[in-house]
């Protein structure tokens, strides 16, 4: 049961990040100039004079310039359009009284609009990330569990000691010494090598470990003896029988490297700003702290990050081995 | 025992002394320098500007001065603050240890008692409850659960939202004060690893209360209770002990992002602060005083797991 709920919630994030273009109401970066902080229009059925009709909203009215206060303007219904101009759903205002589901943040753009482009971001950064991480992990592994000896103790010595720095800082240290100004291709690039670097040592670990028991099993013996070079045996034989290890790792990484891009995205030191990306979006609350108490809409992402993750542990929940959780 | 001693402070220093030096260098080796990201003045003014704070040597050069310095327990000059970092470092030290230690006394007091609770039983609503609370805790790292509670601060107004002092000292007292403001970012890094440590425990105890003695005692009509609390407690904690020196690490990264959310003024901030500013002993000298927590941290808890399970240290000594 529970195992559904979690598959449910990580597949509903991936279909939002895959669809993100037509059910999102907007354009990524669609600006509405009136509408800076506005809160969330809510979608109605029932009007001012109690009679029903499809569903609409009211556009938002200022009331006061320095709160950024708004009011509903009840005076006329905006209704929707479905299935137009390539959008799921849309106002037929677009112009004066858009669609806002989760409201606008500071620059007035859609934050739901945002989040569907930011699930994009932060999900393929984050998958991007584990695999090289695993790729990285499985050679390393492979290698020192296969050759044992001096590689054998260098590798695990290294990895040691990069498992006993708190994983945070060493992101953020090597992210920190890059240039700060980045486009946003370069950050992805940089981030998902950076968090594959930081990674590999978890699976890198596992990876040797199993080699190492199963390269004393028959079948490797016999392979050997059957004149298969050690390339072929590492990579044919060998090899696969970490799949069930690697593709728990694989998992435990991704919400990890969520939290991770978030995290240094939040302190400044992640994707610029045009770009949208889960952490990104926190930022406006790093700068401005009245957004905790008066726009709760903008932490929207931290609650879908929360989703993604409670998923993924869902999924995992009998399978879970490590102790040390990356964060 | 000497000999594992001798070895495990020998890792200590070595930790201490790579890390605080590789990010010496890396922060040294960074594009851009404390003098361009602070100041638009002419070239010429550039240039003296660098020699006064040496930045103009080559790295090699500058590494081995610090060095030197280092050896005289003269950690350089922070670039930003114009005080030494000798100066600068301790207080922030000091209120990263005060909210580490307090998160970890309370994941420890939450997390251990519960997993004893959940891992000696089969099933029942509150074994349930507490497991099912634990999964979603697990699932907010401190990133998500300092932005939650300082959300419910911040709506409520029941605790202050940063910060770690008021600018008055308001009724009560500043100690009351201190520990109204800890309440955010020490719960912040506490409840997540409460609710790593309740697992880890539960299952610790599920395996312990199989043992044969549990059965023994039961038959020999030990209470249930006395049996759970005391025996199998013990042998589950083993497991746990082992697990502290990991946690360290886990700690100090969750309190970097809880320092930074909540505006508690401790090391991680500081040494964010110099990273973005290129402050470059300051940044090693954060570096190395968070390295020395961190050695301390494992140091201290692979003397206790070796103190309580001699086998711990053969198997210690045998890996190298």
């Amino acid at each position: 049961m529970t195992r559904a709920v979690g598959v449910a919630l990580v597949s509903i994030a991936v279909l939002a990040a895959l669809a993100a273009p037509p059910v999102a109401p907007h354009e990524m970066d669609a600006h509405f100039g009136g509408l800076l902080n506005a809160p969330p229009t809510v979608m109605r059925i029932q009007g001012e004079d109690a009679a029903w009709h499809a569903p609409f909203i009211y556009r938002w009215r200022l009331v006061n310039q320095l709160e950024q206060r708004y009011e509903e303007d009840r005076s006329a219904r905006v209704p929707l359009e479905w299935f137009s101009g390539g959008h799921l759903v849309r106002s037929s205002n677009e112009g004066s009284a858009p669609l806002l589901l989760l409201g606008a943040d500071s620059y007035g753009r859609d934050v739901f609009t945002r989040l569907l482009f930011g699930a994009r971001t932060s999900l393929a950064l984050a998958a991007t990330a584990a695999l090289g991480a695993t790729l990285i992990g499985a050679i390393l592994g492979g290698l020192a569990g296969f050759a044992g000896g001096l590689i054998d103790d260098g590798v695990m010595r290294t990895t040691d000691f990069v498992m006993v720095l708190p994983t945070m800082y060493v992101a953020l240290a090597l992210r920190a010494v890059l240039p700060l100004v980045l486009t946003g291709p370069q950050v992805f690039a940089l981030l998902a090598a950076i968090f594959a670097i930081v990674g590999a040592p978890f699976v890198a670990r596992g990876v040797r470990a199993i080699v190492r028991s199963e390269r004393r099993q028959e079948y490797a013996i016999a392979a050997q003896a059957l004149g298969a070079s050690d390339l072929r045996l590492l990579v044919r034989h060998l090899l696969p029988s970490a799949r069930g290890f690697v593709a728990v790792q694989i998992t435990l990484l991704v919400p990890a490297f969520i939290i991770a891009e978030a995290t240094l995205s939040y302190v400044g030191l992640g994707f610029p700003d045009p770009v949208a990306s889960w952490g990104t979006m926190l930022h406006d609350a790093s700068t401005n702290i009245r957004v905790f108490a008066d726009c709760p809409w903008l932490l929207s992402p931290a609650a879908a990050m929360f989703l993604v993750v409670l998923g993924v542990n869902l999924v995992l929940q009998k399978s879970r081995p490590g102790v040390k959780s990356l964060l | 025992m000497t000999r594992y001693l001798a070895r495990r402070i020998g890792f200590a220093l070595f930790l201490v002394i790579a890390v605080s030096s590789a990010s010496l260098v890396l922060a040294r080796l960074a594009p851009g320098d404390f003098v361009t990201d602070t100041a638009g003045i002419r070239r010429q003014t550039l240039e003296q500007e660098r020699a006064r704070y040496g930045l103009d040597k080559s790295v090699g050069a500058q590494y081995l001065d610090w060095l030197a310095a280092v050896a005289r327990l003269d950690f350089g000059y922070s670039l930003q603050y114009g005080r030494p970092v000798r100066d600068l470092i301790p207080e922030r030290a000091a209120n990263t240890a005060v909210l580490a230690c307090t998160a970890l006394a309370f994941a420890t007091l939450v997390g251990l008692p519960l997993g004893v609770v959940t891992g000696s039983r089969r099933g029942g609503t509150l074994p349930d409850a507490i497991r099912a609370v634990s999964l979603l805790l697990l699932s907010m790292p401190p990133l998500l659960t300092s932005l939650f509670l300082v959300f419910v601060a911040a709506r409520t107004g029941w605790l202050p939202m940063s910060g770690m002092h008021s600018a008055t000292v308001p009724a009560g007292g500043a100690l009351v004060d201190l520990l109204r403001h800890l309440v955010v970012p020490a719960a912040a890094i506490g409840l997540p690893l409460a609710a790593m440590l309740e697992r880890l425990q539960a299952q610790a105890m599920s395996e312990a209360v199989k043992e044969p003695f549990v059965i023994a005692a039961l038959a020999r009509g030990v209470p249930r209770s006395r049996i759970v609390w005391r025996g199998a407690l013990k042998a589950a904690l083993r497991p746990i002990a082992a697990v502290y020196g990991l946690v360290i690490g886990t700690l100090l990264s969750g309190s970097f992002v809880v320092e930074v959310i909540t505006a508690w003024p401790g090391l991680g901030s500081l040494m964010l602060q110099a990273l973005r500013t290129r402050d470059v002993f300051l940044v090693a000298g954060c570096a190395g005083v968070g390295a020395l927590f961190l050695a301390l941290g494992t140091l201290v808890s692979d003397l206790a797991l070796a103190a309580l399970d001699p086998r711990a240290r053969e198997s210690q000594a045998e890996r190298g």
